[in-house]
């Protein structure tokens, strides 16, 4: 069965917000307060999902009804019997004011776009949180997993009819703050999770945190 | 007897949900339930007759994700064929006595329109088109849109099922939690939309149970004059005993609908987790219920994508800066096709408080039909505002009004002939609110008398068009007093009696009645005000005059249409003369390293930067400004970032504020010919990718240093980009890519633009870039960021002014 739950908004990090936009956090707090203001209300929380077990071999992760051939994945469900997959979106309204600050005020836009980001991430961990112990998330495009892998998920999880999340020809996610992702299922024992970011192989990274 | 003479009499059961009874039989997750129409007939027909068993009126074929996206030409052919067919086989089976349709179901792609998505508008029409031409091939009785979350995609199923059929049109769209579609639209909005462009009946349905759609079933029956539809879900799916259970029992949904159709509820069924034994129930909760009868709401209303805007007696400012007439920095932006010029223009008259924009684009030597289509376009994707399409060239107004996302106003007919004959057609096809002017082959008459014969005239046209009354707005057309001093008084005795004697509403361009006199915002504030007291609806006007706002405001207040005056309260700090923004922080003075300018622009306070110019304009020439000025600012935060004291969100609020500083002076030497360019700079994000804030901030960057900016977009084709490049000889094209999927298409296009345009650099970036993924695919460079872009079409023109070429 897929689930679908809205949220409400997690509490904000500014600091995350000016690592995305590639500052400080005093470098332009009053348009930040501007953005944050102008985001408020806007935004969807909303998620899709599936649990179903999975069965990995090191090669090939087998889920209900579908598998899919990736040893990163293997690897990051390891140990797992249960995992979810996951779709968590923003909506539009990002989408809409970041368009209509790329013409009027770029510095707004790159703000809002940093912003957004730290908003999915955080719908993100507020859902992994509220699942108990998971793994880190791996989405579609991480390590060997092909971002093809997406159109999968898609279908999986019907995200246009649940969430409004849809999926250009080239494989990107409209809304674009948007997170597909698989966790596996640790029963509330170990989290596995001490770093989002070590388990990437992409060392020349901006947005690396520290390992 | 045929459903559109059934739906007219009767109360209309549709049927419930398919999808839940086929996972019942087997279907997989993921697996194509369309795909059952020929691999398991018998199923499908099974479910269809027992939903006409159980009191269907409708069924609708099994046809949900039956469309050209997910199928090829052929397969769609025998999918929709052996749906309708086995919709039909169990019209034959069942025995049930009363009247039986069958409806071609219709659901969304799956996918979001551009500018959102990437699916073209007119390539959703034509994917809904084909799927329509084979349910019209196989016989359907009517077809049924359902699902859409969203108001364009509901928007093209509609028109693709209008142009290809004249079969009736159910369409009902899903409504969140929050009473809204996905992308924003509120029932009132579609309701406009829908009924402008002649949908049969206009509902909701799926995403939640009855009870929870109570909101948007209220508003949907309060706003439309056709028959309403409901098809809700069973309530919220559970998981018990390893199955999915919903958690509306048949017969507390059956009268949780029941009680809709007591208000007024006409067209009723199930969505997701519905079953025959619901729409049992249904029939029998409702059978001593007679249909509520229909009545006609006469409400003048437009719409955008998100809400809906009604006419009455609440006046409406209709923003008229969208408009070249008497404006030469406006005509200037046109013939450069600076749209970053026009959205301003729509957003700043939004925050002064426009409830509709005017879009006039039309200059002579311009392709008005192409450019008011984009400008429709560009400007939707920034404002949420209904727009006025103002044109009188009708191929320009079919373009707009065919992409415009909800119900336009148009601008305008009269009461010529020839003018309705070219309008009216486009009005009932696509939908609006037309503004007819009282004049016809024999001119303005003198007299309210005879506008107001023009009037009848008109909306008498009009009905033999299938245009109703309540679609029309007139404009008496306001003389110039200085010219005839009675020309204001029958002007305003008009618009009285046309609201009187045809119940139509008005709108008037205001601001023609003080032609030729002084002080014109005193003689315009005070003409609306009598206007608006003899029955003016709208104004087209504009909203930067403090003059005409205080007189919207202050007769609302009167008028006791501002509880505790709270809106007047609210803007009379406004009021004043201008006043001047000031800056959020203090500027130090000259300092003797930088000027007060240079201060602004370093600091990134846009609008002092602007002022600050404005004020050295009086004595200085704007070359002096700019050179002596604004680069040397630009250039001391341009150097602090790339030694990485200044970080990004500064650099761009600097890039911002000296933009300011070169619009003021760009407003100038509108004036006096064209300002000085360093050369072309075609930039595009590449086919396939919607990511463009990096190239948005490249742009502002390369603006401010003077090169002219040929902005393509994003997601543009390898051609359209060689063909911009060789239309203005360019020396250089900027290519943005960001996602590991739209590098190929990067590729393509500079390989391309290698071929055509050898003499154009290439430059190009983006997150998965790096400078030895750029030389593989053939770029002259790697750009890191915005900076070194500029820093590199320098480079580039400083060359080839050397070799004595000159791109200019």
């Amino acid at each position: 069965m897929i689930s679908v739950k809205s949220y409400l908004p997690p509490p904000v990090c500014r600091q995350e917000i000016w690592r995305y936009a590639g500052g400080e956090v005093t470098a332009a707090e009053g348009l930040l307060d501007e953005c944050l203001a102008e985001i408020e209300g806007r935004l969807s929380y909303r998620v899709c999902w599936r649990e179903t077990a999975v069965h990995t071999d090191g090669k090939i992760c087998r889920f209900d009804g579908f598998s899919v051939p990736s040893a990163s994945l293997s690897a990051a469900l390891a140990g797992c019997e249960r995992a979810v997959v996951f779709a968590a979106t923003l909506g539009v309204e990002l989408d809409r004011l970041v368009a209509k600050y790329g013409r009027l005020s770029p510095a707004k836009a790159m703000l809002l776009q940093a912003i957004g980001a730290e908003r999915i991430e955080a719908l993100c961990d507020t859902f992994c949180a509220a699942l108990g112990g998971t793994t880190r998330r791996f989405s579609p495009g991480y390590g060997d997993l092909p971002l093809s892998c997406q159109r999968q998920v898609f279908d999986l999880l019907d995200c246009s009819r649940r969430i409004g999340l849809s999926l250009t020809d080239s494989l990107l996610m409209t809304p674009t703050k948007s997170v597909t992702a698989f966790v596996g299922l640790t029963d509330g024992g170990i989290i596995t999770n001490p770093n989002k970011c070590s388990g990437c192989d992409k060392a020349d990274c901006p947005f690396r945190g520290d390992l | 007897m045929t459903f559109r003479e059934y739906l007219k009499q009767n109360i209309v059961y549709l049927d419930g949900g398919m999808g839940t009874l086929l996972q019942a039989q087997g279907l997989q997750a993921g697996e194509r339930p369309e795909g059952w129409n020929l691999s398991r007939p018998e199923v499908i027909t099974a479910v269809h007759a027992a939903y006409y068993d159980a009191g269907s009126h409708v069924v609708c074929t099994n046809t949900f994700g039956a469309n050209r996206l997910k199928f090829s030409a052929d397969e769609l052919e025998q999918v929709v064929a052996a749906a309708v067919a086995n919709a039909k086989a169990a019209r034959e089976r069942s025995t049930a006595p009363q009247e039986k349709f069958v409806a071609l179901d219709i659901g969304p792609t799956g996918k979001l329109l551009k500018p959102l998505g990437d699916l073209d508008f007119e390539q959703a029409v034509e994917t809904f088109a084909a799927t329509v031409r084979l349910g019209v091939k196989y016989g359907v009785d009517l077809i049924l849109i359902e699902t859409m979350n969203d108001s364009y995609e509901t928007k093209a199923a509609l028109l693709a099922a209008k142009e290809n059929s004249d079969l009736p049109v159910i369409v009902t769209n899903a409504y969140g939690e929050d009473g809204k579609l996905m992308t924003g639209a509120t029932p009132a909005a579609m309701v406009a939309l829908l009924e402008g462009m002649g949908a049969d009946a206009v509902g909701a349905n799926c995403s939640l149970g009855p009870r929870q759609l109570y909101g948007v079933a209220e508003e949907l029956l309060a706003t439309a004059s056709v028959p309403v539809v409901l098809k809700p879900n069973a309530g919220l799916p559970r998981v018990a005993d390893g199955e999915t259970v919903f958690d509306v029992a048949p017969a507390d949904f059956a009268e949780q609908v029941a009680t809709l159709a007591q208000r007024g509820l006409r067209v009723m069924g199930g969505c997701c987790g519905t079953t025959p034994a619901y729409i049992q129930a249904l029939c029998a909760a409702t059978a001593g219920i007679s249909p509520a009868p229909l009545t006609d709401k006469g409400r003048t209303v437009v719409s955008s994508y998100t809400h809906a805007v009604y006419f009455g007696a609440d006046p409406l400012l209709i923003g008229e800066r969208i408009n070249p007439t008497g404006k030469k920095r406006f005509k200037q932006a046109l013939l450069e096709q600076d749209m970053d010029y026009i959205l301003a223009e729509g957003v700043n008259q939004q925050e002064k408080g426009a409830h509709v924009l005017d879009v006039n684009v039309g200059l002579p030597d311009i392709d008005e039909a192409a450019l008011l289509e984009r400008a429709v376009c560009e400007l939707q994707a920034v404002t949420d505002l209904p727009l006025q399409i103002d044109t009188a060239d009708p191929a320009a107004m079919e373009r707009a009004l065919r992409r415009y996302n909800g119900k336009a106003l148009i601008n305008s007919v009269n009461g010529k002939q020839e003018s309705m004959a070219a309008v009216f057609p486009l009005v009932k096809k696509y939908g609006g609110v037309v503004v007819a002017l009282t004049l016809d082959e024999s001119g303005i008459p003198a007299t309210a008398e005879g506008r107001v014969a023009i009037a009848r005239r008109i909306v008498e046209t009009a009905a033999t068009y299938g245009i109703a009354w309540k679609d029309i707005v007139f404009d008496t057309l306001a003389m110039t007093v200085s010219a005839d001093n009675t020309a204001a008084l029958a002007t305003v005795a008009a618009l009285r009696r046309i609201r009187e004697e045809l119940g139509c509403h008005t709108s008037l361009g205001v601001s023609n009645v003080s032609f030729g006199l002084p002080r014109r915002d005193a003689v315009n504030s005070t003409f609306f005000a009598l206007a608006l007291e003899n029955g003016l609806s709208a104004a087209i006007m504009n909203p930067y005059s403090a003059e005409m706002m205080q007189t919207y405001y202050a007769y609302r207040a009167l008028k006791g249409l501002d509880d505790n005056c709270g809106d007047y309260i609210a803007a009379a700090d406004t009021f004043g003369a201008t006043v001047s923004a000031a800056p959020t922080a203090p500027i130090p003075k000259g300092d003797g390293l930088l000027t007060e300018l240079q201060h602004a622009i370093v600091k990134g306070f846009k609008e002092r930067a602007a002022e600050l110019t404005a004020e050295r304009l009086i004595d200085t020439p704007p070359l002096d400004i700019v050179n002596g000025e604004i680069i040397p600012a630009l250039n001391t935060v341009g150097e602090g970032f790339e030694k990485k004291t200044v970080y990004l969100p500064q650099l761009l609020m600097s890039a911002e504020a000296a933009k300011s500083a070169f619009e003021v002076i760009k407003a100038r030497t509108a004036n006096h010919g064209q300002a000085a360019n360093k050369g072309v700079f075609v930039l595009a994000t590449v086919q396939g990718d919607i990511h463009d804030i990096g190239k948005n901030i490249v742009k502002l960057l390369l603006q401010n240093y003077g090169f002219e900016v040929v902005d393509l977009g994003k997601d543009v084709p390898p051609e359209a980009v060689v063909e911009a490049v060789v239309e203005r000889h360019a020396p250089l094209a900027g290519l943005s890519a960001l996602m590991t999927t739209t590098v190929p298409a990067m590729e393509q296009t500079v390989r391309l633009l290698k071929q055509r345009a050898p003499w154009c650099k290439t430059v190009v970036g983006g997150a998965v870039l790096t400078p030895a993924y750029a030389a593989k695919i053939g770029a002259d460079t790697y750009a890191k960021d915005a900076m070194e872009t500029v820093r590199y079409a320098e480079t580039v023109i400083a060359n080839q002014e050397g070799n004595g070429e000159n791109y200019v």
